[in-house]
Formats: structure tokens, sequence, C-alpha cells
């Protein structure tokens, strides 16, 4: 029996190792690409013959990866400040009150996390233009924000319900706190698993967000890091070292940011997806 | 903690007047602001776009028709709307099965006490942080027909090279594949999760009934398991239907419109072809499906999960 456990063990540890090699190969394709001379053609399986970091230099001067970062950056920090704050303020009420309006609007924001904002492009473009917000940091945060919004509040409302003692927001009002008092000085801060959770959710997506960008961020200077690489890709078609480079440049924060906090991403990423 | 109840106490005798709570107001004005930003990019321009849907605009003119039911007339009598919806639950539904059946997979074997399995699942769930638009681009490398990784493997054993992404007949299963490959690790994560909440004391009373392993998994895993399948299959037939970043990195839609979903063909109607009116129609249609296929997603596997 021992040793048909062993065996067994053994089997699965190579079943494993091969599924973890499967995995590996695009991430290998795109480090030889990018780490080899724009002259060599040999086949990318075969590692470079000396390691040639050139093309990320080049990369990040002609991708326009630095001020895409900051551009990313700026937008991603504040749609994700705007759905903590409002968000979590919204779901308060819902969560706590349970009065046919608040169930009305608990509804309509939940039916609205199954309709791609997407599919209403057309008004939406429409709009911006009409209202003066193309190429603005402004029109980027509030799509975000009215993207994520109804997975936020969903989070946060379960949450408030099952985790949160009524107690507590009863004694702060018999003293004579205000709602809004109460709401953040003694519920926000014990929200924040929750808050950690819909911070990753909404970080990993809006930092990759790629659609809202190349609509409403046409302009170069507006260009996020997703839109700054697929015009990079569109002008170095023949060039894919150069584009590999990018590539890597690209992903290296979410990626180094993921590897040191790993745990989190997975309980943030996977409680969201979970009630969601 | 502590700090809390004592200055409760210490405002409780300065103001005892207020211990009568007043009657429960919905507080609505707290969702105020989260709702005028939804309304204005969210529910205002949906209703605006069924409205649009009746016109001829062209997109940048200030001048349009109503057209009536034309355009619906024309979206229903259109090949390229079926073989765009097609594609569509093709990446919707393809890519929920396979995501699905290997994330289960994935969980069974890590779940196993093996070497290396921390360093598998990072691997496996990495891609869900990268960009999908960096992912097709990372599996461009692996399949374009210049110098791709696939063709140099085939030339390498004597092998035609193939342009599997020029090719319409399977570009479409390409995509599947890539979105899978990104997102297997939310489903194998989710699983995961759901293998460790099943208590060990079931497997141990079905071996003393002598069950085998298959029995076991039909008998007691897979019931258990209901919650975490229906949560995977509602989220992953969502993300598929409205694929966009993947597309638009591999083949851009082509060749022609052979892999071009719902949401890139919307793209190209209005940015490419000037046909606005148009691409609102697409877009109510868009909606209406994914919401009739999510929906029936989502009560189908609630109901299931009632019945295990």
């Amino acid at each position: 029996m021992e040793y048909l456990n062993k065996k067994k063990k053994h089997l699965l540890t190579g079943v494993s190792i091969l599924v973890l090699l499967f995995h590996i190969i695009p991430f290998y394709i795109m480090a030889t690409t990018a780490l080899k001379a724009k002259g060599d053609f040999s086949s990318k399986w075969v590692f470079p013959k000396e390691l040639n970091f050139q093309n990320f230099s080049e990369a990040w001067q002609t991708a326009n990866l630095g001020p895409s970062f900051i551009n990313t950056l700026i937008i991603t920090g504040c749609s994700a400040v705007l759905l903590i704050f409002f968000g979590s303020m919204a779901a308060y009420p819902m969560a706590r009150r349970k009065t046919t309006l608040n169930k009305i609007f608990y509804f309509v924001f939940i039916a609205i996390m199954i309709i791609p904002p997407l599919t209403a492009l057309v008004p939406l473009y429409k709009m911006v233009v009409n209202i003066g917000m193309m190429n603005t940091y402004e029109v980027a945060i509030l799509n975000n924000v009215a993207a994520f919004m109804p997975l936020t509040i969903f989070l946060y409302a379960g949450f408030i319900r099952s985790t949160i003692p009524k107690e507590l927001e009863e004694a702060a009002k018999i003293d004579g706190a205000s709602t809004l008092g109460t709401f953040f000085r003694i519920v926000f801060p014990l929200l924040k698993p929750v808050t950690a959770s819909v911070l990753i959710i909404a970080c990993v997506f809006i930092w990759n967000d790629y659609q809202f960008a190349i609509f409403f961020l046409q302009d170069k200077s507006m260009h996020t890091v997703t839109v700054s690489l697929a015009s990079f890709f569109g002008q170095n078609q023949n060039h894919l070292n150069l584009v590999a480079a990018a590539a890597i440049l690209a992903m290296l924060p979410m990626t180094i940011l993921f590897l040191f906090l790993q745990k989190y991403f997975i309980a943030g990423l996977s409680s969201g997806s979970v009630k969601g | 903690m502590s700090e809390i109840v004592t200055e409760t106490e210490y405002t409780v005798t300065k103001k005892p007047r207020k211990l009568k709570v007043k009657k429960q107001t919905s507080l609505w004005w707290m969702y105020l602001p989260s709702f005028a930003v939804v309304f204005l990019f969210i529910l205002y321009p949906f209703f605006n776009g069924i409205q649009l849907s009746f016109t001829n605009w062209n997109g940048f003119s200030q001048e349009y028709d109503h057209v009536g039911f034309d355009q619906y007339k024309r979206l229903f009598a259109d090949p390229t709307t079926w073989l765009v919806v097609k594609n569509t639950l093709l990446y919707g539904i393809g890519s929920t099965i396979l995501q699905n059946v290997l994330g289960l997979l994935y969980a069974l074997l890590l779940n196993q006490s093996i070497k290396m399995k921390a360093v598998t699942r990072t691997v496996i769930y990495l891609p869900v942080i990268i960009s999908p638009l960096i992912m097709g681009y990372i599996w461009y490398f692996f399949f374009s027909f210049q110098g791709g990784a696939l063709n140099d493997a085939l030339q390498f054993f004597g092998l035609e090279k193939i342009n599997v992404l020029g090719n319409p007949e399977f570009n479409t299963w390409i995509i599947v594949f890539v979105n899978t490959y990104q997102y297997v690790g939310i489903a194998m994560i989710i699983y995961l999760a759901g293998l460790q909440s099943i208590s060990k004391d079931f497997y141990e009373a079905a071996q003393i009934d002598g069950a085998s392993s298959l029995q076991q998994f039909k008998n007691i895993t897979l019931p258990l398991l209901m919650p975490s399948i229906t949560i995977n299959m509602v989220l992953n037939i969502i993300g598929g239907l409205k694929l966009f970043d993947v597309i638009i990195a591999l083949t851009g839609g082509g060749p022609g419109n052979a892999s071009q979903s719902m949401s890139t063909f919307m793209y190209d109607l209005y940015f490419k072809r000037q046909d606005a009116g148009y691409a609102a129609t697409q877009g109510v249609f868009m909606a209406i499906i994914i919401l009739v296929i999510s929906l029936a997603a989502l009560v189908y596997f609630k109901r299931k999960e009632i019945e295990a």
C-alpha cells in the first residue's frame, strides 16, 4: 500500500511538472524573442547565444512607455479611490435599510453587472465627444468607476450584511453621531478585508484596460500602457524582438507586484469572483 | 474597540435626548454619487443606444434620419451578423467548457501533496493579472506565420509551415485556447477553495463502504462542488462573450470577418466603416444575447445546485 502510494505520488508529480512546462512555454518564447538581437532569426525555441538587452532600452524610448505608465497609474489610482469611497458609502444603506427604494436600486446596480458597458459604445462615444471629455483623465476614470461600481457595491453590501455587527452603529447613533460620521468613523475601518479585495480587483482590471482607453484616449500624450503597446505593435510588426521587449516591460510592474503579494491577489480576485 | 466604548459612555451622559432612534429612512443620498456615475456612463448611453439603433447616423455628422426598423432588418439579413454571433458563442461557451474542465483537473491535481505544487499554481495563475492584450501578443510570438515558435518547431521536424492565425477554419479556436490559458487560473483557484471546504469525513466514510475513487468523485466531490461550478460557469460565460483585446492582438478580427466577435465587429462598424447607427443596433443585439445567455446559465446552474 505504502509503495503504491509513493508510485502514485511520483506519477502525479510528473504530470504536474508537464503542466508547469506547458504553462511556461509562452513566457519562455517571449523572453528568447526579446533577448535576441534584431538580425538574429534563429528559432524562438533556441536560447540566445548572448543576451541582448538593447531591445529593452530601445523599446522603452520608442514605445512611449514612461509617460504611459504615469497615465495608467493616475487613472488606476483615482478610479480605485473613488470606487472605494463612493462604493462603500453606497453599499451601506442597501445592506442595512431594507426599504423598497433601496431594494430597487440594489437590483438595478446588480443587473448592470451582466451587461458589458461597451454594448453602449456608440452613444457613449457620442456623449463623451459632445461634453468635450475626449482625451481626458476624467473620462477614463469615470468610465472605469461606472463599470466596476456594481461589483464594488455587491462586495461591500455582502460584507456589511454578513460581518459587521449592527450594535456598533446603533451605539454611535444613540451618541448622536450623524449617519456619515457613523459610517466613516465606525463602519468603514471595519471593512478593511473587503476593501483590499476591491482594491485588487479594480487595480488589476483598470490597469489592464484596453477597450475604454482606445476609444477615449486617442491622443498620444494620453495613451495608457496597453494603448502604447498596441500602437507600437502596429509600427513594428517586423521587429517582434522589440515588441516582445516592450511587452515584457509593460507587464513587469503587475508581475512583480503579484509575485510579492501573491496571497492577497489570489484571495482578492477569487473572493471577488466567488461573490460576483 | 475600547476607545469607542469610552467615547460612547461619555457622549451618552452628555446628550440623553438622542436616545430615541428615529424611524428608518432609505438614506438614498448615500448612493446618489455612485448612481449618478453609473447612470451617466452606462444607463443613459444604453437607452440612448436603443434610440440610435433606429437611425442611420454615420458617427460624426450632426444630422441623421430615423429609419425605423431598417437597421434591424439589415442586422437579421446580414450574414456577417450570424458569423459574428456564432464566433461570440464559441468564445463564450467554448472557453467556458475548456476552462472548467481544465481548471477542475488542475485543482484536483494540485490539491495533492506533491512537489513543486506552489510554483505550478503560481505559473498557472500568473496570466490572470496580465493584460489580455499583452497575453494576445505573447501568443502571437508563438503562432505567427513568419518566425513564430510553432512554425519553427514544425520546420525542425521537417513539416510544412502553417498559418494558423490567418486560417478562418480554426483561428477562432486559437482565440478560445488563448482565453482559456489566461483565465484557467481563476477557475482552478475557485475549485481549489471548493475542494478544501469539503470535509474529509465524507471520503473516510466512503472508503469504509468500499467506494472507488471514481465513485467518490461522482457522489461526493462533484455534488459538493456545485456552487463553485455555478460561479465558474457564469463568470466564464460572461467573460468569453465580451472577448475583445485578445482578438485584436491575435487576428484583428480577420481574415475578413472570420474571427470577429460582437464587440470587435461593433468597433469596426463604428470606427472603421462610419456606420454608427448600425453599430448601435449591433450593440443592442449584443446586450440582449449576453443578458439572455448569462441569465439562462445562472438559473440553470442554480437549480442544479439545489438538487445536489
